[in-house]
């Protein structure tokens, strides 16, 4: 295999899709393989992030590998003004692989080009965040037993939230049926509409959770933030629309588990965690299973 | 005698007709007149029956390629080329959506790398009901045509 990069979920086919997620539950079941010994990986925040940085740093630690790298630019050449193109070739001639954070949208696609080695994209502003979306898909897997044929319901701001996006990019592969649950400044764009008429993907569109999560087997809440409202007025009102409460689930499917992306401002009612549907923090230690796997598949040190 | 000017025949070279008023100083650039030293004629705001008014461009000994053409239908899909030898016709090229597009236009999304940094453009063409719109290889977001900026 020639060097292989992570930009974007729509990298990886469905097939490799599925492959990370069977790797995930083999670093699960064994997660102090030491498959990445030997390995120097850069990890280079250029945007801080701790939660996505620890999570890859572990993965890492737990396989053998070491890291180096910076959580923030403040101390770097960078902030000298040597050009992203340098910075990236340099370090690129330092390590195996180049787990990277950027708040420029397609820094990563372009240190992919330069860089001689893998390069895994952990977030590039407002666009893709794949392995937040395979993680996703792991727990879907998981909880389900299944990619295929997933009834899910996405809950809150589905216009910005890239974690949406790039989930229903990569869950088209599977044959799903989507409700979309938003107040009509954040509906979902015309252009992800298009994507699933022109797959014949179902989808049904709706401002209330309830009824929507009864037949879902996935919940997926996102934030709605503040930021995206023009009238602070509107923002309060919608907050508390779109929160999602213990009471609410009575009529949902046995099966059915909620997830988020975290970290949660206040849609979802701390009431939930301690019901067995709440699987939002189960999802994060599945990261660090998926981290596993992208990473020791990108640097073909697993067969 | 007027019109007789507007549509006077060149012997050797390209006539590229039935352009928008408005696109007639992109094409220039897209094609790279600024710097072209054959002799040329462009005339702008001319009557059409077809489009209201309309821009001609004709270029004397100068043949463009097919990727050249194709570079005009970012702004003028509708354009009809026209290789000339000997006064006469001799080949009508059609302007066909390339599939993708390397530099010349800007990503219209200000947060994006080539934005930022100096990189080249990259995008794959769509079209949708005959609007064209570009998708960014870097950013993945969509520049629409009545958003498309060239490259200085
Ligand atoms: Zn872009």
């Amino acid at each position: 295999m020639g060097k292989k990069n992570l930009v974007s979920i729509n990298d990886f086919t469905r097939e490799e899709i599925i492959k990370i997620t069977e790797l995930a539950a083999r670093f699960e079941a064994d997660p102090h393989q030491q498959v990445l010994a030997g390995k120097v990986i850069a990890s280079l925040f250029f945007e801080p992030s701790t939660r996505t940085r620890l999570s890859f740093e572990s993965a890492i630690n737990h396989l053998g590998g070491r890291v180096i790298g910076f959580s923030e630019v403040s101390n770097t050449s960078l902030s000298k003004g040597e050009t992203f193109h340098d910075t990236i070739t340099t370090i690129s001639n330092y390590c195996d692989m180049i787990v990277m954070r950027h708040y420029i949208e397609g820094a990563a696609r372009y240190a992919g080009e330069i860089s001689r080695v893998p390069v895994v994209n952990a977030g590039d502003g407002a666009n893709q965040h794949p392995s937040q979306t395979l993680l996703d898909l792991y727990s879907i897997k998981k909880t389900q037993g299944r990619l295929d044929d997933i009834n899910i319901t996405m809950i809150g701001d589905l216009k910005y939230g890239r974690t949406v996006h790039s989930l229903l990019q990569a869950l088209s592969h599977f044959n799903p049926t989507f409700t979309f649950v938003a107040p009509d400044e954040l509906k979902m764009p015309e252009e992800y509409k298009r994507f699933l008429d022109s797959k014949g993907i179902p989808y049904t569109e709706t401002r209330e959770i309830l009824p929507a999560i009864n037949d879902a087997d996935i919940v997926y809440m996102t934030r709605v933030q503040r930021e995206r409202f023009s009238d602070p007025m509107e923002y309060e009102r919608m907050k508390n629309v779109y929160v999602l409460k213990n009471d609410m689930l009575q009529g949902t499917k046995p099966n059915m588990r909620i997830l988020h992306p975290l970290p949660r401002v206040g849609e979802i009612d701390p009431d939930v965690d301690s019901n067995p549907k709440a699987y939002y923090f189960q999802q994060t230690e599945n990261g660090v299973y998926t981290r596993m796997a992208i990473i020791s598949y990108l640097l073909g040190v697993v067969k | 005698m007027e019109q007789k000017f507007e549509v006077r025949a060149i012997e050797n070279g390209t006539v590229i007709d039935h352009l928008p008023s408005d696109s007639l100083f992109k094409i220039i650039y897209l094609l790279g007149l600024e710097n072209d030293t054959h002799r040329m004629t462009f005339g702008n705001n001319l009557e059409s029956k077809r489009m209201g008014t309309k821009a001609i461009i004709k270029i004397t000994d100068r043949f463009c390629q097919q990727d050249e053409i194709n570079r005009i239908a970012l702004f003028a899909p509708m354009a009809s080329v026209n290789i000339i030898r000997d006064f006469k016709v001799v080949e009508k090229r059609q302007v066909e959506v390339p599939r993708t597009i390397e530099g010349f236009v800007k990503c219209a999304n200000p947060k994006c790398i080539t934005n930022v940094e100096p990189v080249k453009t990259s995008f794959t063409v769509q079209e949708t009901d005959g609007e064209i719109s570009l998708v960014c290889k870097y950013c993945e977001k969509t520049t629409h045509q009545d958003n498309m900026k060239l490259v200085k």
